[in-house]
């Protein structure tokens, strides 16, 4: 039956992680401000708070499925920081992709560890066929060479997935991915990033010079280049699937903070917003917020579709794509509109409002840009190859 | 629980009425547009779908299915898929009908609801809509002032579904507090019944004016009787109908330009290798997406008995904006043939532009 309504269990666990949430934002600005800080593990509150994540082992069936959870838990999270939280327990992206792409006992091995993945290079992005980091076979030993950029959670993370080539003539079929462990010689942590925003999160360079890796290190085994077309890389794209819903999911927490916040000003300012009113005899701001709104609930609502459909077992590559790319767009109009509505209030660092507005204008271009996703999203809707559409 | 699976029932009454879209709404929707006009053939045919008399209840003749918004939602957006004229054509006599179910009395159920539940054609219908500048259907100017047992109603009402034939009309109107719904048979004292409308889009659904000028009504003809009705709640419900309509259309629009772009050859080779062309596909179909699930979210409301006010209103704002914005761009990929009423999707523009002005012509 069609529902959008949480249950008691759901409602017990956002409203948990809601009251975390707000605690971890009085640390938002700090380290904003102070881009070289990490944000601690655990605030000094977490002594005296419950978890809000034991409220999530009893679950049953009139509850949401988990990939639907876990969308509007990361927004949870995000309305009340992007990077601070009263306890950290994320893992990083290369947590994902081994629990996808490796061996049981791969996973057995590594999946204790926080671990970043490592994709893009100075030299390519969106088009992660181009990867110029090599992997070489020396005796049992893998050999690495090349430079690594935007490596979220690189400085903390115990190890790292990467992305290397087997045989640059081979493309995208020469790709494959190998777990690193931070310490091993020839692999560097260069930099930490300056960013736009997010600047709590550590997002790092790398460089591996010779770094020589056990053999057994290339998640899931196997050594071949398959043959083109053979979809291949379709099994390294998969750990996708779950993630871009989730990375939407981040910027709408922010957007959803930035709501809030100008509706509560707009209150205070006695501008109330009447849903029955006309569009003709609307103050303007009150319209401007109701677009917003609207804009915001669209995106949501293709999140959770999304989440849904991989809790049923059934295929969202589709659907993945359109709520990464709505709420790629949403979350910068939504900041964007709430600065316009407030005014100068909305760009003061006295108020969190502009830094969220700087912090979800990421939500586009990670994990695959926005036009990324209208690529794939024009691929399924006109049955086209990555040949024919590029 | 966050769920977007449909009932088994929900399930047939897609697929049944995606059907009847593609065999019988969509191969006459340039014919009746151009005509202006819906034959009565048309009806006769609708009529056997039992779009109206299944959510009324036994008692009064009907097949008593759950009234439920959802599944109504889920049938306009097929049937508008097909074509919205014929689809408002078709679901029109609910307007009066659904109204009557959810919040009439005893007596006016047991007076009006068994006529839309019989073997012919019947319809009444709501006359909510006024040619004002910035009609607000939450302050119309149509007047019920009280008179003794009863009220007077005087005003203007426009773009009132299939008034050419409605038996009674339910007229929504500004009381000395608040608005009321009243019933006012056709063939009442003091109402004129205007000449069918010409319309920029919807051109084959007949609409008409009413003029009230002093129209007596007693108490019981009032939705509710004397406890009044809840008239936000068939606002609501029409925000909601107009967004399903809106839905369909522009997935007629997107379905009609993805297989034309990819035929249409320039620069050696299809537009829709084009990421021009391709993105703004890619782009139609997110907002189609978007505009379905904040229509189900709103209908959702409605089906539990909530308000849907908030809903309803974002829903009907996104949906009438991205639904002109999808259509337009409709028009734009097929480039000059866009423009030529040779192709639907010139049609599907103007219905677009011209449902997005309505706020309660279509009750769920």
């Amino acid at each position: 039956m069609i529902s959008f309504d949480l249950s008691k269990n759901d409602t017990k666990v956002l409203d948990a992680l809601r009251a975390e949430s707000l605690i971890a934002r009085k640390y938002a600005r700090e380290y904003d401000e102070n881009e070289h800080e990490f944000p601690p593990n655990e605030l000094p509150e977490a002594k005296d708070h419950p978890d809000f994540m034991s409220l999530m082992a009893d679950r049953n069936a009139e509850d949401s499925g988990g990939s639907v959870m876990f969308t509007l838990i990361a927004m949870g999270s995000t309305w009340g920081d992007y990077s601070v939280r009263l306890r950290r327990r994320e893992s990083g992206l290369g947590n994902s992709a081994l629990k996808a792409a490796g061996t049981p006992e791969q996973v057995e091995k590594w999946g204790n560890l926080t671990l970043a993945m490592a994709i893009t290079e100075p030299g390519c992005g969106s088009d992660p066929s181009q990867v110029r980091t090599t992997a070489t076979l020396d005796g049992d030993q893998w050999v690495l060479n090349g430079e690594k950029i935007f490596v979220t959670t690189g400085c903390r993370a115990d190890g790292v997935v990467v992305w290397a080539t087997l045989d640059r003539a081979a493309g995208r079929a020469g790709i494959k991915s190998f777990l690193v462990e931070k310490g091993t010689p020839g692999f560097v942590v260069a930099h930490k990033e300056k960013k736009l925003g997010i600047r709590a999160d550590d997002t790092a360079a790398y460089v591996f010079e010779d770094c020589r890796i056990p053999r057994g290190n290339l998640l899931g085994g196997n050594e071949e280049i398959p043959k083109a077309g053979s979809g291949g890389f379709r099994g390294v794209m998969k750990t996708f699937n779950m993630t871009r819903p989730m990375v939407a999911a981040l910027g709408l927490g922010m957007a959803e903070a930035a709501l809030d916040f100008t509706r509560e000003k707009m209150t205070e300012a006695g501008m109330d917003v009447d849903y029955n009113q006309q569009i003709s005899t609307q103050p303007a701001a009150a319209a401007k917020f109701i677009e917003l709104e609207a804009t915001f609930e669209a995106a949501k609502l293709t999140m959770l579709r999304a989440g849904w459909l991989a809790d049923q077992g059934e295929p969202n590559n589709m659907e993945a794509s359109v709520s990464k790319a709505k709420a790629g767009s949403a979350v910068r109009e939504i900041t964007q509109g709430c600065i316009e509505i407030l005014g100068p209030l909305g760009a003061s660092r006295e108020h969190l409002l502009e830094k969220w507005f700087r912090d979800v204008r990421i939500t586009d271009i990670y994990e695959g840009t926005g036009e990324i996703q209208r690529m794939i999203i024009a691929r399924t809707l006109l049955d086209y190859t990555r040949k024919e559409l590029n | 629980m966050i769920s977007f699976a449909l009932t088994d029932e929900q399930s047939s009454a897609r697929d049944a009425m995606r059907g009847f879209a593609d065999e019988a709404l969509r191969p006459m929707a340039r014919e009746y547009d151009e005509a202006a006009a819906i034959p009565d053939d048309f009806f006769k045919q609708a009529w056997e779908l039992g779009l109206t008399a299944t959510q009324i209840p036994e008692s009064y003749g009907g097949y008593g299915a759950d009234r439920s918004p959802l599944t109504n939602a889920i049938v306009l957006e097929e049937l508008a898929y097909g074509d919205a004229a014929q689809a408002l054509a078709a679901t029109a006599p609910s307007l009066f009908a659904n109204a009557i179910a959810d919040q009439g009395t005893d007596e006016q159920k047991q007076t009006y609801l068994p006529a839309f539940c019989g073997e012919s054609f019947h319809t009444g219908s709501l006359a909510l809509n006024e040619s004002t500048p910035g009609f607000d259907p939450f302050a119309p100017k149509t007047t019920a002032e009280k008179k003794g047992a009863g009220y007077t109603l005087h005003g203007v009402k426009s773009f009132v579904p299939l008034g050419n034939t409605a038996s009674s009309f339910l007229v929504i109107a500004r009381e000395a507090d608040g608005i009321g719904a009243f019933i006012v048979p056709r063939d009442a004292s003091g109402l004129t019944v205007g000449e069918v409308e010409k319309n920029l889009g919807l051109k084959a659904l007949a609409t008409t004016g009413l003029r009230l000028d002093g129209v007596d009504v007693a108490v019981d003809q009032r939705l509710g009787g004397e406890a009044g009705a809840d008239i936000g709640r068939i606002i609501n419900q029409g925000r909601v109908a107009i967004s399903a309509i809106l839905t369909g259309v522009s997935r007629a629009a997107l379905d009609y330009c993805v297989p034309y772009s990819k035929e249409r050859v320039a620069f050696d080779e299809p537009i829709a290798r084009k990421q021009s062309i391709a993105f703004r596909l890619a782009e139609m179909h997110v907002e189609i997406e978007s505009s379905r699930w904040l229509t189900w979210q709103a209908a959702a409301d409605l089906e539990a008995g909530r308000d849907a006010t908030r809903t309803s209103t974002l829903a009907k704002r996104y949906v009438a904006d991205k639904s002109t914005w999808i259509t337009d761009n409709g028009v734009q990929v097929l480039g000059g043939h866009g423009f030529i009423r040779e192709h639907p999707v010139e049609m599907w523009y103007r219905n677009a532009r011209t449902l997005g002005v309505l706020e309660g012509v279509a009750s769920v």
